[in-house]
């Protein structure tokens, strides 16, 4: 097991090294222990999917953290044919922490956009974590608006901590930036499927993520604010991060309860990084399938169901 | 969230208390409640603008007897659970009278007809959720049904309120949409920013405005102070006022409380 275990998976850990310790034995001492290999690996796996289905919101958002998960560039190069990366925001600049352009995708002509969080430390400190300035979000507009143009659905990755917080964001009207994108998002005249593959950092993550359909992978999480935010602003409740996580809702299955997603793609056992191209088929299945009853919907229903969708988000009391 | 906005939402009516007895925070010169009534809440000798709850703001800007209030009945529910929520929407509706942080309608603005939406920050710092989300989101509804404007007051300093999680969030998306809506329909919007105007309601409502007008000294942006405590970053003067925005193309003026009715009746003129 690589060094990316977190705290819960221990007993995976343990399991994986006494095997790794039979098979040297075996072949140290030319015995064959393969019978007793095989008992332990089938425990293993036994474990595996008790400990994998039990992982709880707080873990989660560890594994988002910790994980070298696939990146939006992992999907999108691995999905889409002859692709054309087009760069800024034609007002301010370029924003690395999000890719987007053109690509076609089993029979479709798509504009991709996707939040780039970066593999290695040099790759990071480039994409800023995933961090979006505004003009990421105003890059996001002007191709959402290319591809209405053209007709062509709109495909997003969702993978961020967070809209950038600093000085420069706020200078360049981060919060505009954003809610421009959702108002134009919400009547853009074209199919728009998101898809939530890490991390989904709130405002940031909305910023691209007005949908038809939202899709999340099984421990992908999507949040109105980071756990240790709400555990500071609620200490005095007694809420630690873990018990934020379990109260805010963040995982795909209570989201997909609450009415906020439409669909959850499993995950290899253990996540996305442990079989990344496994994890990569499922999403272009998903996407293949939603796009095709997309494209087909005539653009005002699109859009009147769109509208409907997220009209019907929230629940009140009516005491008159 | 800003720990700024935050401070000012714990001590909201305190800070009005402390103003009369200590001193205007601006200056420092003790000004008697009846001169602060008179000035609806500035300070006379410095103009600083006090915090302005939904009641008084429908006073100072609706002509009088006009405003009929939309879904007035509205309320919230616990619906993720959430530890404590009930108490602190309880505390909340007894310090301020109202049953959310929002509240909507319609009447005259100088005699011109609009709908009206004002959130109150001393409700949940003005968050928004389901409640929030939904008078809003209704209010512009009905400027379409009705083919009126839509003049929209924000005091929220924070975004989207934790307790209502993702649902919170969503909320942003509707209520955006149904300004879009609103475009669409070639009706004006307008916004006006007092106090503080953060995160989720300004990345939404509150900053699509064909029009956006802030008070002197409202603090604008999108993360506040508490959000940006991670990065250890220089702040430059002033920055996220009102008058630090407006250097910068983010809003269209600075008006000050005294002249925000005579503002608006002029916009609602020139679009009617």
């Amino acid at each position: 097991m690589d060094k990316s275990g977190l705290e819960f998976e221990k007993p995976i850990l343990e399991f994986e090294k006494r095997i790794a310790e039979l098979e040297e034995l075996s072949s140290s001492l030319h015995t064959d222990l393969s019978a007793e290999i095989e008992a332990l690996e089938k425990r293993l796996l036994k474990e595996k999917k008790t400990v994998y289905s039990r992982v709880t919101p707080w873990q989660k958002v560890l594994m988002q953290r910790e994980r070298p998960r696939p990146r939006s560039s992992d999907y999108i190069d691995a999905l889409m044919r002859d692709k054309v990366e087009l760069f800024g925001d034609r007002i301010y600049g370029d924003d690395p922490a999000l890719i987007g352009g053109l690509a076609k995708f089993r029979g479709h002509n798509v504009v991709f956009l996707g939040q780039e969080k970066g593999r290695d430390t040099k790759e990071r400190l480039a994409r800023n974590f995933g961090y979006m300035h505004p003009e990421g979000y105003r890059k996001a507009l002007r191709l959402m608006k290319l591809a209405e143009r053209f007709s062509k659905p709109v495909i997003t990755f969702v993978d961020t901590p967070a809209a950038h917080p600093g000085v420069e964001a706020e200078e360049r009207g981060q919060a505009l930036a954003i809610g421009e994108n959702l108002a134009e998002m919400s009547a853009l005249e074209v199919p728009i499927i998101s898809i939530v593959i890490g991390q989904g950092g709130s405002g940031g993550a909305l910023g691209i993520g007005v949908a038809d359909r939202i899709i999340m992978l099984e421990h992908a999480i999507y949040c109105v604010c980071p756990p240790e935010t709400c555990s500071q602003i609620l200490w005095r409740d007694g809420m630690t991060p873990a018990k934020a996580a379990e109260a805010l809702r963040l995982t795909a299955t209570e989201l997909l309860e609450l009415g906020i997603i439409d669909e959850i793609i499993e995950e290899p056992l253990g996540g996305t990084d442990k079989d990344p191209k496994l994890a990569i088929y499922r999403v272009g299945r998903a996407l293949k399938r939603n796009l095709d009853i997309l494209t087909a919907i005539d653009v005002d229903e699109l859009l009147e169901t769109r509208y409907r969708k997220y009209r019907s988000i929230g629940q009140i009391m009516d005491t008159e | 969230m800003s720990s700024g906005s935050i401070d000012l939402l714990q001590t909201g009516d305190s800070m009005m208390e402390s103003a009369r007895k200590d001193g205007c925070p601006g200056c420092g010169a003790v000004v008697s409640e009846e001169e602060l009534a008179r000035t609806h809440e500035v300070c006379p000798r410095c103009n600083h603008h006090y915090p302005m709850g939904a009641q008084e703001r429908i006073e100072l800007i609706v002509d009088a007897g006009t405003f009929a209030e939309y879904d007035a009945e509205l309320e919230s529910v616990n619906l993720l659970n959430f530890p404590q929520y009930e108490e602190k929407l309880t505390k909340d509706k007894r310090l301020t009278g109202l049953k959310e942080a929002a509240v909507t309608g319609e009447g005259l603005i100088g005699g011109y007809p609009t709908t009206i939406g004002i959130t109150d920050y001393r409700f949940r710092m003005g968050t928004m959720a389901s409640v929030v989300g939904e008078k809003i989101t209704r209010c512009i509804e009905r400027a379409i049904e009705k083919k009126l404007p839509a003049v929209i007051f924000s005091s929220s300093g924070g975004g989207a309120r934790m307790q209502e999680g993702m649902v919170s969030l969503m909320q942003m998306a509707k209520t955006s949409a149904a300004c879009m809506k609103l475009r669409k329909a070639g009706l004006l919007y307008v916004n006006v920013l007092s106090l503080q105007s953060f995160a989720g309601v300004m990345a939404s409502f509150a900053g699509l405005g064909d029009i956006i007008i802030a008070e002197p000294g409202t603090l604008i942006g999108f993360t506040g102070a508490r959000g940006r405590s991670s990065i250890k970053q220089e702040l430059p003067e002033g920055f996220q006022t009102a008058e630090f925005m407006i250097e910068r193309g983010m809003i269209d003026m600075i008006v000050q409380r005294k002249d925000l009715k005579a503002v608006l009746a002029d916009l609602l003129d020139f679009f009617s």
